[in-house]
């Protein structure tokens, strides 16, 4: 069948299906299982009470259970398992032979190093640019304009930051940006970028924070204006400068809202993979989880090691993981 | 307070400049590779992007006409070929398209700057050879110079900024370019179209019944959601596609469908929830009191109620699907290539045409071009989404 055509079924069948289920199975119960009618009228009506949200929660918990909730306990399992000996229990014979790897650990710094950089300088750009743009004319247009590239995909931008990073032979002429101000610069000879050890790591994460300022600088830019007028003004009577004012009376009260961003980047870059997939591989010392992760499940069909690294980064959202649920869980009350 | 004005007018001014500049710095990377993407081969290689704004100086190798084929014999006994140097080997068609400046020519590729434009070049023997600044030239010489291929002419010329559309026909209208984006385009459509509206179905009803319904466990679920959201979907990947082997879905479609489905549920029934728990109390009450079913107060009242929330939820998962290789990779593209995604394709082109920046920019510009006019047309939507969907 033609993939469109499979794909107009499919939104009728998805869609159609998701409205009969919903309209028959609550039609079922009111209609047959407990009509609110008769000597038990009362006691039917609570019980189709006491069942319909389930029936409004299935579908959901159905699939989440299924695509997220049933692979973590799988992955676990895989990760204690080996596929060759026919699924045997190994313990953590898989965890040590990762840790003797040195492109685990090469991948676990490069991911700490990530985790460093690339939440605080998109924090940063995104708490300058929200500031910058807050009280200007064309600001909103500004904003769309730094706010754009998250409409980009990772692979997009890797494409865009390969064309400013490409290095050409020394006796022609540079089309990399990078390279062309480097030798205008008095460099000796164009670098290429992504294959010098360590700092290519950094290249990479231009990407990100690139990509991540404006998603910062949007929620930041709210909070920002959520900020009480009264204490700014009393700031200003009381002789404080702008700079001050921004960092003694603003930003402590969006203090909140940064931790926020911080975490929600964090996420991010946490699973990070498409970026080095596509501009390095991995190579150069660039690895990172996300993709040796892939390596070793798709490339080396290893699906111990792979499970085990993939319980690494579940490891490393945990904190937030919680952190999250306990805020959410106190904002309810 | 004169002085406290002008340091104010001062102070403004670098305002609008640093936001002028950090604006510059964000949008450069795209603009780049926008203006890559009109250019042709040579222009690329020969200069950077940048200076496609400006006229460029170039070096191209061109051929007189095939002198066995045009060649007039002169009173005098010997032969010419006369032309526009541009006319049969270049992009033009008549001298009078001609836009190139002919700085300096030359006849031997040791020696490409031996002349300037209405220089007459001796060839030796009697042969010359006369070239202008537009490319006309004339070329005598007795009956064996004048055969055999045309003369070959160096020449180093200034043309004006030139952008062509050529890179996109090739990229999306050549049907025999294996390499074109048109397959890959329209298979990330079919991705992502049932992978967006799907779950918003099912989100909006269960976000309704962790809204307004009680029942016991409802913040144990909340607090599931939440969790949910953030757990890596890296982890999904083997237990699914074991999952989807054993099941017989394979590679395809409809795997990574589902996949995008369950992958967006969190999201989207955390945004709706806390979009319809803000709804008023009041609406629903009274819908309640006049004898409304859930389900009816569900569909006549809270959903329209919700579009924002649920147009934002379908901006996100777009661009999400759009833009995923990931998902992709695993669930759909099996080895026959033929569901290939534009991110996929990209991924291929930079490993397989990394220094042809004329395809990579423009094809990494079809498939940014779609996310970009969805962001631009609904940037509100989205904004309104983030604003809801980060953990507060």
């Amino acid at each position: 069948m033609n993939p469109a055509l499979q794909g107009l079924v499919t939104i009728i069948v998805g869609v159609g299906g998701c409205v009969a289920y919903f309209y028959f199975s609550n039609q079922i119960l009111d209609k047959v299982l407990f009509p609110p009618r008769g000597p038990n009228a009362g006691r039917n009506i609570n019980r189709a009470e006491a069942i319909r949200p389930w029936l409004f929660l299935f579908p959901a918990m159905a699939a989440l259970g299924l695509y997220l909730a049933y692979p973590v306990f799988e992955t676990i399992r895989l990760s204690v398992t080996d596929r060759d000996l026919g699924g045997a229990f190994v313990g953590g014979a898989n965890y040590a032979q990762m840790f003797q790897e040195d492109k685990f650990w090469e991948a676990v710094r490069n991911n700490l190093l990530w985790l460093l950089v690339v939440p605080a300088m998109a924090t940063a750009f995104g708490l300058l640019a929200a500031q910058l743009t807050d009280r200007i004319g064309w600001g909103n247009i500004a904003k769309s304009l730094i706010f754009m590239p998250m409409a980009i995909s990772f692979v997009g931008a890797a494409v865009i930051f390969k064309l400013i990073y490409d290095a050409r032979p020394e006796d022609v002429a540079q089309i990399g940006v990078l390279n062309a101000i480097y030798l205008q610069l008095g460099g000796d000879s164009p670098i290429t970028w992504l294959t010098v050890p360590f700092w290519n790591n950094f290249f990479l994460m231009i990407v990100l924070i690139w990509i991540q300022t404006g998603f910062a600088m949007v929620i930041l830019s709210a909070a920002l204006r959520g900020i009480p007028e009264e204490t700014v003004e009393a700031a200003i009577v009381d002789g404080a400068n702008p700079f001050q004012i921004f960092f003694k009376i603003k930003v402590p009260q969006i203090a909140g809202t940064i931790v926020v961003v911080w975490t929600t980047i964090t996420i991010v870059v946490l699973k990070v993979f498409d970026i080095v997939f596509a501009m390095t591989n991995g190579q150069w010392e660039t690895q990172v989880l996300a993709n040796y992760m892939y390596d070793k499940l798709f490339r080396s069909n290893d699906w111990g090691v792979g499970s085990a690294s993939a319980m690494i980064i579940m490891l490393m959202v945990t904190p937030i993981l919680v952190w999250n649920v306990y805020n959410a869980r106190k904002e309810m009350r | 307070m004169d002085n406290i004005a002008g340091k104010k007018s001062s102070l403004t001014w670098v305002l609008h400049l640093s936001v002028l500049a950090l604006v510059l710095l964000w949008i450069f990377p795209t603009v780049g590779l926008l203006v890559s993407s009109f250019r042709t081969t040579d222009q690329i290689r020969s200069s950077g992007w940048w200076a496609a704004l400006f006229p460029a100086v170039q070096n191209e190798t061109l051929r007189s006409a095939d002198p066995d084929e045009s060649r007039v014999l002169r009173d005098d006994g010997l032969y010419m070929v006369s032309g526009n140097l541009y006319v049969v080997d270049g992009a033009v068609d008549t001298p009078e398209d001609v836009v190139a400046e002919i700085s300096v020519w030359g006849t031997s590729s040791r020696n490409i700057d031996a002349y300037v434009p209405g220089d007459t070049a001796d060839l030796g023997d009697g042969e010359t050879m006369t070239v202008e600044a537009n490319g006309d030239y004339v070329w005598i010489g007795n009956d064996a110079q004048i055969s055999g291929r045309g003369q070959r002419v160096f020449v180093t010329a200034e043309s004006p900024p030139e952008f062509t559309l050529q890179n996109y026909r090739n990229v999306l209208f050549d049907p025999d370019n294996r390499e074109g984006m048109t397959r890959a385009f329209f298979n990330t459509l079919t991705v992502t179209i049932p992978a967006t509206i799907i779950p918003i179905l099912i989100a909006a009803f269960a976000a309704y019944a962790l809204a307004w319904m009680e029942f016991p466990g409802r913040a144990l679920l909340i607090a599931a959601i939440v969790a949910l959201l953030v757990v890596p979907l890296q982890l999904a990947l083997i237990p699914l596609l074991s999952l989807h082997n054993s099941i017989g879905i394979g590679k395809g479609y409809l795997g990574v469908w589902l996949a995008h489905t369950g992958f967006g549920l969190p999201l989207a029934i955390y945004l709706l929830r806390n979009y319809m728990v803000a709804l008023p109390r009041d609406i629903i009450e009274c819908a309640k009191v006049d004898g409304a079913t859930d389900f009816q107060i569900f569909t006549k009242i809270i959903l329209p109620l919700s579009f924002p929330a649920l147009a934002s939820f379908a901006i996100f998962q777009f661009l999400w699907t759009w833009n995923d290789l990931l998902v992709a990779m695993v669930f759909l593209i099996d080895s026959s290539g033929e569901t290939t995604v534009m991110t996929r394709q990209i991924v291929e082109l930079l490993g397989t045409r990394g220094g042809d920046w004329e395809i990579l920019a423009t094809s990494a510009f079809v498939s940014i071009a779609v996310p970009l006019v969805v962001f631009f047309t609904m940037q509100r939507y989205l904004v309104r989404g983030l604003l809801a969907g980060s953990v507060k």
